[in-house]
């Protein structure tokens, strides 16, 4: 059964705002097959990091339809266009978020702490040079500066603060970016995590990865390995097996994932 | 900007320790309908300051947000007032205008609906 998404004849553009591309696509589709679960969940606030062009809060608001009973929907981006692009893009398909024009969750972090059921990011992942980072304009949509990481490192604490208990994130990752070390570090928190979609091109290989909170993992504030139940180490290992396993795994270096 | 999202939002300049509840300044208030849902003005209540939102409700020019919060079992019976819960949370938005830091005034603008909340001069 196919479900509603964004329509791209409908998803509104601008020259300098990110277009749905191959990472947006995937990031909906690993959405789109844990439908079933997001409605079990059901969130009571959603957010997305970096909407762009709108496409994946739209296709989120779409899929989870009459069914998301009563959610309500917040979407923050850097730059402005991106911000007027997404408002067009929601109207054109009938759906409404929130939105906020800020620096990831800047003005939101203290009094959504603890109450976000659902957060979806498609963060710039792109390795460049670290004074590449955050510059105005498009560039800002893909420049991740070293490893790709400058901007997934700062919204990875965000996301700890931002999630409730049973909240999930979404969030998309190149090869290079090192997931395995991002689940790692996000176990450390006490967050397990799951590859939901993988997809190889020629020039790069990107994870969406689904990161919820579970009991069993003690979170470790001082970074120190103290806890020693199976059950946590199972499940890294379980995504470190599953990343192996993928083609392109192991190079750190984007450059050498291409042949 | 809906009130919710007012609700949810604090000063973030550095070194501001009572960011919240933003001042609003009101330029264009526009109301947009959309469906009620009960169970979501249930479940988001108890995340909700109220002091600053009923305050909000009336700087909106909407008089009929108690000052107290409402006991929890009028959310549970009182169909009417959770209709204006409703209206006041979800319904009323901020168009034009501005947010004002409780602390040191700074100004963030709200343009066609959208706050602007990043602080480019003083960004450190
Ligand atoms: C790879 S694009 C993804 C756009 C859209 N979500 C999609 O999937 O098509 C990354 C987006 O994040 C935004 N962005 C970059 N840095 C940001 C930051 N610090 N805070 C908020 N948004 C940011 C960019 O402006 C861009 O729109």
């Amino acid at each position: 059964m196919s479900y509603k998404i964004a329509q791209i004849r409908l998803v509104s553009s601008h020259p300098e705002v990110y277009e749905p591309c191959d990472d947006s696509f995937a990031l909906v589709d690993a959405l789109l097959s844990d439908r079933n679960n997001l409605l079990e969940l059901k969130p009571m606030l959603c957010m997305e990091v970096g909407c762009g062009s709108g496409y994946v809060i739209t296709s989120l608001m779409l899929m989870l339809g009459e069914e998301a009973n009563g959610a309500q929907f917040i979407a923050t981006d850097i730059n402005h266009h991106a911000i007027k692009v997404t408002q067009e893009t929601m109207e054109a398909h009938g759906v409404y978020a929130e939105l906020i024009n800020t620096d990831i969750a800047s003005g939101l972090e203290n009094r959504l702490a603890g109450s976000v059921d659902l957060l979806v990011v498609n963060p710039p992942y792109v390795p460049t040079p670290e004074d590449e980072v955050g510059r105005e304009g498009i560039a800002s949509a893909w420049a991740g500066g070293e490893n790709g990481r400058s901007v997934i490192d700062k919204i990875l604490p965000v996301a700890e603060k931002l999630l409730s208990k049973r909240g999930w994130l979404y969030m998309v990752t190149l090869t290079a970016n090192n997931p395995s070390q991002i689940c790692r570090q996000m176990m450390k928190k006490g967050y397990a995590s799951k590859i939901v979609v993988q997809r190889s091109t020629v020039e790069e290989s990107l994870h969406i990865i689904k990161f919820w909170k579970d009991n069993d993992i003690e979170a470790d504030t001082n970074d120190v390995i103290t806890n020693s139940k199976a059950v946590p180490l199972g499940i890294v290992d379980s995504v470190r097996s599953q990343i192996q396993r993928l083609s392109f795994w192991g190079s750190c270096d984007i450059n050498t994932t291409t042949n | 900007m809906r009130l919710l999202t007012h609700n949810m939002l604090s000063s973030n300049i550095k070194g501001v320790t009572n960011g919240f509840p933003l001042k609003i300044q009101v330029e264009k208030v526009v109301e947009k309908q959309v469906e009620i849902n009960h169970d979501f003005l249930r479940n988001i209540f108890p995340k909700i300051d109220w002091k600053a939102f009923s305050d909000a409700s009336r700087i909106m020019g909407y008089d009929e947000m108690p000052e107290e919060p409402p006991e929890p079992s009028v959310l549970e019976l009182n169909v009417e007032f959770l209709g204006k819960f409703h209206h006041a949370l979800l319904e009323l938005h901020l168009e034009e205008g501005a947010l004002l830091c409780p602390e040191t005034g700074r100004k963030f603008p709200v343009n066609k609906g959208i706050p602007n909340m990043l602080l480019l001069e003083d960004k450190v």
